[in-house]
Parts: C-alpha cells; sequence; structure tokens
C-alpha cells in the first residue's frame, strides 16, 4: 500500500485531514473523549440512565454502543481497513459481524432461560 | 466462453504467481486470518462470561465494589480510575505504533525506532499494571466465608454501613492447628496456606459485635447487594463452612467464583497477547535499528505487528467494557 493512498477523511468525510500523521492525533483525540465519556457515567451512573431498556440498563447499552464505535475507529484508522479493498475489508468484518452477535444472542438466551429455571424451579441452589 | 489471445495471456499474469489478491501481501493477509480467528476466539470467552453473567444474573459481583485500588491511594475507594488509566495507556502505545508504520511507509529509519521504542514502553507499563491489579484481586481486602453451596457472606458494618475486614473483627482462639506440610504426616501430601483467621474465630468476633451484619451475594432491586438483619445474619453465621481470603480460581471473596476464574482467564489470556506483542515488537525493534528493513527497502513488517498491537488494543475495548462498565 503507497504511503499516498490514506483516505484522510474521518466522520463520514465531515472532518478531513492534511496529513495522515494529523488524522492519526485526530483519530486518538476521538478515542480519548469517548474513553472519557465512558468513565464519567460509569463513576457518575445518572439516574436516568439506570431504566430497563431491552432486559439491560439504558446505561450498559451506551457503553455497548461507545464500545462499538472505538472498535469501528481502531479498526478502520488504525488497522488501516478504510484504505483496504472492498473485498478485503468485508472477508474481514463480515464474518465477525454474522458470527459474534449471533453467538451473543443464542448464548445468553440460553442463560436467561437457565436463570429462569433455578430462579423459580424447585432445585436449591442457595444455600 | 470466449477466450482470446489477449485475455490468456492477463490469465498467465494473474495466476503465474507474483500478483496480490486484494491488493495487499501474502504476510499481511495471513496477520488477518490469524486476527479474524483469535477475535473469534476472544468472542467465545466473552460471551461464555457473558452466559455465566446472565445466568447468575441477580447475584453477580459489582465491579465497582471489587477493583477499587489505585497505586500510592491506600484506603481510599477509586473504582475504575486505575482501569481507565491503562486503556489511556494502551491507546497512546497504540498510537504510536500507528506513527511507526506511517514513519515506515516514509522510510524514515529513525523515527520509526523512537515510536517503536514509545511503543514497547507502553505495553510494558501496561502489563505490569495488569499485574498489579492482580495482585490485589488475589490477595483480596475484606475476606468473606463461604457456605457448602458456595455462597460467600461478606460483613457490613450496620451503623457506618462500610464493609468490614474479618481479619479485624476476629477475636484470636488459641489453636495447635499449622498449616500442613508434605515433609509431615502422609508423604507427598501438603495443604494450601491457611486463612490468616479460622472460622471459629470469625463467628466469635462477629457474635461479640452487636453493629455487624451480614451481606449476601443476592442484588436487591436497586442492583446492590442485600444486607440482612441482625437476627438473619445470626442465622446465616451456622451456614459457613470456610474462611475466604482473596481470590483463586476456586474461591473468591468477592463473590460468584466465575467471576474470578473469567476475570483470570479472559484478562489473563489479553494480558498474555500483550506480553508477545511486546516480545514481538522487541525483535522488530531491533530489525529496525539494525537496518534490515532499510535493506529491504520496505518497512512492512512493522505495519504486519501494528496490525497485532491494534487488535491486542481492540480487544482491550471489549474487556474493559464487559469487566469493568458494564
Amino acid at each position: 500500500m503507497a504511503a499516498e493512498g490514506h483516505k484522510l477523511a474521518i466522520f463520514r468525510g465531515l472532518l478531513k485531514f492534511k496529513s495522515n500523521q494529523q488524522k492519526i492525533w485526530g483519530v486518538l483525540i476521538f478515542l480519548s473523549i469517548v474513553t472519557t465519556i465512558e468513565v464519567a457515567l460509569g463513576i457518575i451512573k445518572p439516574e436516568i440512565l439506570m431504566v430497563p431498556f431491552l432486559r439491560m440498563k439504558l446505561l450498559n447499552w451506551i457503553f455497548i454502543i461507545l464500545t462499538i464505535v472505538k472498535a469501528y475507529y481502531i479498526a478502520w484508522d488504525f488497522m488501516h481497513i478504510r484504505d483496504e479493498t472492498s473485498g478485503l475489508k468485508n472477508s474481514i468484518v463480515l464474518p465477525l459481524l454474522i458470527l459474534i452477535p449471533y453467538l451473543a444472542f443464542i448464548l445468553i438466551i440460553e442463560a436467561d432461560y437457565i436463570f429462569d429455571v433455578m430462579d423459580t424451579g424447585f432445585m436449591s441452589w442457595n444455600f | 466462453m470466449e477466450v482470446t489471445a489477449n485475455t490468456a495471456a492477463e490469465n498467465e499474469e494473474l495466476w503465474g504467481g507474483g500478483n496480490r489478491p486484494l491488493k495487499a501481501s501474502y504476510g499481511k493477509l495471513m496477520m488477518w486470518f490469524f486476527i479474524v480467528s483469535d477475535a473469534l476466539t476472544f468472542t467465545g470467552f466473552l460471551v461464555s462470561y457473558g452466559f455465566s453473567r446472565f445466568k447468575n444474573i441477580n447475584s453477580w459481583p459489582i465491579a465497582d465494589e471489587v477493583f477499587t485500588h489505585f497505586p500510592f491511594l491506600h484506603g481510599i475507594d477509586a473504582p475504575m480510575y486505575y482501569v481507565a488509566l491503562m486503556t489511556f495507556i494502551l491507546i497512546f502505545s497504540s498510537v504510536t505504533m500507528v506513527l511507526a508504520v506511517d514513519a515506515g511507509h516514509h522510510m524514515q529509519k529513525s523515527k520509526v525506532t523512537f515510536y517503536m521504542l514509545l511503543t514497547i514502553i507502553g505495553g510494558a507499563i501496561f502489563v505490569g499494571s495488569q499485574a498489579w491489579e492482580w495482585k490485589n484481586f488475589i490477595k483480596g481486602e475484606y475476606g468473606a466465608l463461604e457456605t457448602r453451596g458456595g455462597q460467600i457472606l461478606q460483613f457490613v458494618d450496620a451503623s457506618s454501613g462500610k464493609r468490614a475486614a474479618i481479619q479485624e473483627f476476629a477475636i484470636g482462639i488459641e489453636t495447635d492447628r499449622s498449616t500442613h506440610q508434605s515433609s509431615n504426616g502422609i508423604w507427598y501430601s501438603s495443604e494450601k496456606a491457611l486463612p490468616t483467621v479460622t472460622l471459629e474465630e470469625v463467628k466469635k468476633g462477629f457474635i461479640a459485635d452487636e453493629n455487624l451484619v451480614i451481606r449476601t451475594q443476592q442484588l436487591n432491586e436497586k442492583g446492590q447487594k442485600t444486607v440482612l438483619s441482625r437476627a438473619a445474619s445470626m442465622g446465616k453465621l451456622n451456614e459457613a463452612i470456610g474462611v475466604v481470603e482473596g481470590a483463586n480460581l476456586t474461591h473468591n471473596e468477592y463473590g460468584n467464583r466465575l467471576f474470578a476464574d473469567f476475570f483470570f482467564f479472559i484478562t489473563g489470556f489479553h494480558g498474555f497477547h500483550v506480553f508477545s506483542g511486546v516480545v514481538i515488537n522487541i525483535i522488530i525493534f531491533f530489525n529496525v535499528i539494525l537496518g534490515t528493513y532499510e535493506r529491504r527497502g520496505h518497512y512492512e513488517m512493522v505495519e504486519k505487528v501494528g496490525l497485532y498491537w491494534h487488535f491486542v488494543d481492540l480487544v482491550w475495548v471489549f474487556v474493559f467494557t464487559f469487566f469493568y462498565l458494564v
């Protein structure tokens, strides 16, 4: 890959950088801001965000979404996926994008079921 | 299919070797193969952690109460700050890595050397921090009792609402019991180190102090651990069969033992990745100094270890979320 081959715009072209190095620092600032927000939310734990939403606290969903945002920028700009051909991009991202949510979904549904059985079933486990 | 002489020649070029599929070199593609499969391995670990957590959703330990230490701040409750620091260190070492890759594209040997060095230092600090985190986790803080069913009973001072350490309120009882060593008695058989206080001492200390109550693993509606009344605590006390101090793979004073198992396994596996990343970075660092890549004409090797290093950072982002935040 040529050194000049970097795509220098992030946020769908909203923010354009003059050089690759500037883009790296820009992404670092963005990742730091996201991490700071995560840590601040984790320490403050605002009451409004503690409401249940899709069987989890809303705050937890925010953490997961922010994590995926961070993962996206690490992969796209630090690992240079942004500059790869779409074939390579898809063959890296699609298997993960399909398999990971699938595995998480089936196992967590199963765990939820086991929790119900242990909670309401006849067998005592809390002794 | 209609094949002309022209496309035949092109085909020969396409399949004759020297061509780069997906415009990426062999080494880089193989690194991506490894990363995708390793990502799925970590997925397996983290999802099984999620499985155990949802299975025990109303009794899982609260991370903020487990990881409360910060260097040089003794006795101060500082949840999250330390892991946040570790996260920043790892993100920063990721940035120096990508700057090294960028300098490599411009064939600037001294800059690559400098940034690689910073990356190695960042990685080493991270592994050291993780070791410190493990040390605190293994050592434990307040101690607890364990019931026959593996439930953890922690102690709270009812007047202040603060946790009480078993080592502090236990009342000493004279005993001859000492750690059995393989040199005594039955050959080749030994036991683990005994806890600093015995079950009987903890019970005696608990009965003597009217303020103490027991905190169970169960979470209440507010998501906090259930604190029993003094009368209920006295009843619960008789169910205890042993003292737990700190955490290991079979006992865990912080609550569900699976929490400790997954903590050791997942952060350990990640820490091993960081460690091997540092070792690989050191090898590449010396190759850069020796001018290997200068002679080769490109710094693609730096790019390949860079991919691995960023992947390790990527995994940490998820470990951080699922162990400390959620």
